[in-house]
């Protein structure tokens, strides 16, 4: 997967549009801001969540991130293999990091999100801070 | 080097016996139980002799940093000295009684903890005390409750409590627990809240403040007087967190400064011990008009006789078994009629005097964040260092002291938290300056020394990342343990 | 004053090196009119000698030391072997903080893992915290975990047998927060929950049940039942023990279904002390674990490979999480549980299952001896293990006790103080302090009393 071809949220995360399923995990910034993740609170499969609700968590020693739910609609898939290995988020948190699959009901939805270009701007605004 | 003893569990072996109790006097046919609600054996339960039990606890001990031990300046914690005299009279046996005792065989333990109430309102200003609460944190529970109580009475439901940036975590939880909101105000750049903020945040749904004062930066809240009257204008309750009471026992009495509730710590500031993290004690004090929706149990003077009001319909409640942490409140009596009037003052005046100390002794060594004038603890930075305040901690570690709070309050960058308090010497703080110094020096010239720290303790740095991953909390027979 | 290692010559250093001239300038911040009160309304120091003295004229305003006591109801009289004494007064023990630095604190986290380790045996369980603060409170967490788990669910059923102070403190516990809690009544035949009631009210929103066994009345419920009837509508069984010594002789609640187990271990190791420190205990199965309240120990290794010891799941807990915590506690009852540990194993093996079944032998010769009368009777007379409801038939309760005071015998706790339905009945309790001679001495007084 390249990078180029992901969108980003403000909340750091990522996602990968693949007809109306919609991919999500973490940024490379978010999982180094977070250090070794120790455990992912998978969202429940078949639940739908609203844009902007918090459906899972990832922990690391010191600190817990909420993942907010980037679109509106139902979870249609889960990466398990996070449950026995959250430190995938860490060595590959654009591929085999990734979180859940979700179902886009709105499109509109995804207009207000970044490329990876305007993301990089957005991180260099955080950094400037 | 000292090194861990085996699990008690490997020390184990089939035959040996640690105790002795005069044998039963009856037969098992008394039995009155039905036989499948009888259990096995606990069949991987320790067994060992007496010595080897003294030897394997004694071994452990040994294994900890202590106030007994050595110096601890924990922020916000008050490890100051615990004396022993308070350990001889809380194991006076006629106090051990037990707590469904008829009042009248009780009377001296029922006088302890009115006698304790009443040392607590005098150096407080407050109107009523409850001891009840087990902790800080249990403290500050019962206080939201008393004045979610309160203000429901009067037909008010406000839904929201004001925390400040700097509050310890379980301000928030505690107010989430007793049903409410949560918003967080900043602190200006003295560190400290003033009225324009709090105005800012102030509305019909806010029910109280919770304000540490001294707060976590060791900052008196100067504002509070202004901040009180702007508080009851707008119908909300001042709650202190009293975590920091060390730093004006005796000098002002927060019911003078307008403080509606304030919880105490006595295992902070009235010396019983921690313990390596429990029990505490954390009494509740209200103004008059919150008095009568204190939980029970609550003990009255009835002519000579001592009784006691075990149910309430007014208050909220219970929120503890029996009288609360009872035998941790007689170590507390014990320490304030050893202080006495002669010195209960110089408690905090000596605390303020060592903190401000170090704070000059380290000042041109150290980054601080707040130039504002402290009382109790000194708050610095890892700001403009080569190393990180972890790694600096873990070095004080190998010249055998305990290290300060690292990373806390949250708004400051690693968060150095130094409490000295009033039972140190000068010789230990001048000690103390010329290790961190030493310390600094290493981390200029040799980092990897800081970064590989501890090198003299029982172990070296911990993986807490494996720790957590693994989730291995107790021992399995046959396992890596 | 002996606590204050500064001397006049130091303070007056540290006041130059400061930049003071005295000590009130230390306190400019605070308002110049309220500080330096008047100190007059507060007596004067007492030296050592007098502490002592001043201590024990209070002590001996306690008489209860010279009566033969019978009273429980979740405070139980056992005898502590001197090596817990010894050993726990260590200041290494007694003056450390919470084990925030773990390189310098392996003997508080190992004896706390432990600790963990000997809950777990004897509760059957996969997990147990470090402690909670007491039997009450551990109660109204063990609910709060339940609700927290069951997520949606938003009900919770309590047992009418289940201490009363530990009803009160839950429903403090949950008043201001959305949830809904009901009633389970008890038996009057056989003093344990009824089932059929809790069938009809466990509903697709019922989190969980709490309930206690050995209840308040001593009975040992049928807690595989009990489990069942909640596992088949998919809520958490939560079982309350405010008398830890019967878990050494009773089926451990891991193997009766039970989901968490919550409760009073005062009973190993710590004394009567007019109610506290005691120490609160919470053990649960292993999917739990994430949203149990309080520290847990872990094992680790350090930078070299070697065995050591943290705390561990801290995410859960308020300094991280703040209001989403899953508890606001911070202090525990560290130094009661480093207490238990120790007693746990010096009693060992043997040792703990002797004295647990000679609790239920000196109830049992109690229960045999007195049905010779017909003025009183026990109430339940199966399946009780240290305690029973002894029903005073020819007096009014309080008359009953006053005259068994006046033999120096304290017989029991009223059941009229917390149930208004139980005017005639008192809560008796037998421990290994009881002898057959202060058991026949109760026996031989209440035969005075026809």
């Amino acid at each position: 997967m390249r990078i180029d071809d992901l969108k980003f949220t403000k909340e750091h995360e990522w996602v990968s549009i693949d007809g109306d399923i919609l991919t999500v995990g973490i940024s490379d910034y978010a999982q180094k801001e977070l250090g070794d993740v120790v455990y992912v609170e998978l969202p429940p499969l078949g639940d739908t969540f609203a844009k902007g609700d918090t459906c899972s968590s990832i922990e690391s020693v010191k600190a817990v991130s909420d993942i907010y739910t980037p679109v509106s609609g139902e979870i249609v898939d889960v990466n398990s293999n996070l449950e026995d290995n959250p430190e995938l988020i860490n060595q590959s948190p654009y591929e085999d990091g990734w979180v859940f699959k979700i179902k886009i009901e709105d499109e509109g939805e995804l207009d207000d999100m970044m490329d990876a270009d305007l993301y990089d701007e957005y991180l260099q605004g955080i950094l400037e801070e | 080097m000292k090194t861990l003893p085996e699990l008690i569990f490997n020390l184990s072996k089939e035959g040996k016996v640690g105790y002795s109790y005069s044998a039963g006097e009856f037969s098992d046919d008394l039995i009155a139980i039905d036989s499948e609600k009888i259990r096995e054996d606990t069949a991987d339960f320790p067994q060992l002799s007496e010595v080897e039990i003294v030897r394997h606890f004694t071994n452990l001990s040994h294994l900890n940093h202590s106030v007994d031990s050595g110096f601890y300046p924990l922020g916000s914690c008050t490890m100051k000295y615990n004396p022993k005299i308070n350990e001889k009279i809380a194991g006076f046996e006629e106090f051990s009684t037990h707590p469904y005792s008829p009042h009248h065989l009780v009377q001296g333990n029922l006088e302890i903890i009115e006698t304790l109430e009443e040392w607590l309102i005098k150096l407080t200003g407050m109107a009523a005390f409850t001891l009840a609460p087990a902790a800080g944190a249990h403290g500050e529970f019962v206080g939201m409750q008393v004045i979610r109580k309160y203000l429901s009475s009067k037909g008010d439901h406000r839904k929201i409590v004001l925390i400040p940036d700097s509050a310890h975590g379980t301000n928030p939880a505690s107010a989430h627990f007793a049903g409410y909101g949560i918003k967080e105000i900043p602190s200006n750049e003295e560190g400290i809240i003033d009225g324009g903020t709090l105005k800012e945040h102030l509305n019909e749904d806010v029910a109280a403040l919770i304000m540490t004062n001294p707060n976590t930066l060791g900052i008196f809240e100067k504002n509070i007087g202004e901040i009180a009257d702007l508080l009851h204008k707008n119908g909300s309750l001042l709650y202190m967190d009293g975590a920091n009471m060390n730093a004006f026992l005796g000098i002002v009495k927060p019911g003078d400064l307008g403080v509606d509730v304030i919880h105490l710590n006595l295992h902070k500031t009235f010396s019983t011990p921690h313990g390596g993290g429990g029990p505490g004690a954390g009494p509740v004090g209200v103004s008059e008009p919150l008095k009568e929706f204190l939980p029970v149990p609550i003990v009255v003077k009835d002519g000579g006789q001592y009784k006691v009001r075990y149910f309430d319909e007014k208050g909220i409640g219970r929120v503890k078994n029996f009288y609360g942490n009872f035998l941790v409140l007689v170590r507390a009596l014990v320490y304030l009629m050893a202080l006495g009037k002669e010195n209960v003052r110089k408690v905090a005046e000596d605390a303020v005097l060592n903190a401000n100390y170090i704070r000059q002794g380290l000042r041109n060594d150290l980054d601080l964040p707040y130039q504002s004038k402290i009382l109790h603890e000194v708050v610095f930075s890892d700001k403009n260092l080569n190393v990180k305040t972890l790694d600096i901690a873990k070095r004080l570690l190998d010249f055998g002291m305990h290290p300060f709070t690292v990373y806390f309050p949250l708004i400051v960058h690693g968060a150095m938290m130094i409490e000295p308090t009033e039972t140190e010497s000068k010789e230990t703080l001048d000690a103390f300056i010329a290790v961190m110094k030493r310390i600094l020096e290493e981390a200029a010239e040799t980092p990897e020394v800081l970064e590989n720290a501890p090198h003299y303790t029982p172990v070296s740095r911990l993986d807490e990342v494996f720790a957590a991953r693994q989730l291995h909390v107790k021992w399995e027979k046959g396992g890596n343990n | 004053m002996r606590y204050f290692p500064l001397t006049d010559a130091d303070r007056a250093e540290i006041r130059k090196s400061i930049g003071i001239k005295e000590n009130r300038e230390l306190f400019s911040d605070l308002p110049p009119d309220k500080i330096y009160f008047s100190l007059d309304h507060i007596p004067s120091a007492l030296p050592e000698n007098e502490l002592i003295d001043r201590f024990k004229e209070i002590a001996e305003k306690n008489s209860y030391g010279q009566y033969l006591s019978f009273l429980g109801g979740g405070a139980y009289n056992h005898f502590t072997p001197e090596v817990v004494n010894e050993l726990s007064r260590k200041g290494e023990f007694l003056t450390p903080y919470t084990p925030y630095q773990p390189e310098v604190s392996q003997g508080s986290l190992q004896a706390m893992f432990e600790y963990q380790t000997m809950i777990t045996m004897l509760t059957g369980m996969d997990v147990s915290n470090a402690s909670l603060y007491d039997g009450g409170t551990a109660a109204a967490e063990g609910v709060l975990l339940a609700l927290r788990k069951a997520k949606k669910k938003k009900r919770i059923l309590i047992a009418s047998s289940l201490h009363p102070e530990y009803i009160e403190i839950i429903l403090t516990y949950v008043r201001n927060l959305d949830y809904e809690v009901d009633y389970v009544a008890y038996d009057r035949e056989t003093g344990t929950v009824n089932a059929a009631e809790l069938e009809q009210k466990t509903d697709e929103n019922t989190a969980g049940f709490i309930f206690q066994s050995p209840n308040f009345f001593g009975v040992i419920e049928d807690n595989r039942k009990i489990c069942e009837i909640l596992h088949n509508r998919k809520s958490y069984a939560i079982q309350t023990v405010a008398e830890a010594m019967s878990m050494a002789f009773l089926t451990p609640a891991g193997e009766n279904g039970v989901d968490i187990i919550v409760g009073e271990a005062q009973s190993f190791g710590l004394p009567l002390g007019f109610g506290g420190p005691y120490l609160g205990f919470m053990a649960v199965r292993k999917e739990f674990i994430r949203q149990m309240p309080g520290r847990i120990v872990g094992q680790t290794v350090d930078k070299k490979g070697n065995r050591g010891y943290v705390l561990t799941l801290s995410t859960r807990e308020q300094h991280i999480k703040r209001e989403k915590a899953t508890s606001n506690i911070c202090t525990n009852q560290a130094w009661c549980a480093l207490r238990a540990g120790i007693y746990l194993a010096t009693m060992g093996k043997k040792g703990l299952r002797e004295i647990s079944k000679t609790n239920h032998l000196n109830t049992a010769y109690f229960v045999r001896e007195i049905a010779k009368f017909s003025h009183v009777t026990v109430k339940y007379r199966k399946n009780f293990y240290n305690e029973v409801v002894l029903e005073i038939k020819n007096k009014k309760v309080e008359d009953f006790i006053g005259k068994m005071e006046e033999k120096g015998i304290l017989a029991g706790i009223p059941l009229k103080w917390f149930f208004s339905d139980s005017e005639d009945s008192i809560l008796v309790n037998f421990t290994e302090i009881h002898k057959k001679k202060d058991i026949d001495r109760f026996v031989t007084a209440v035969g005075e009393l026809q």
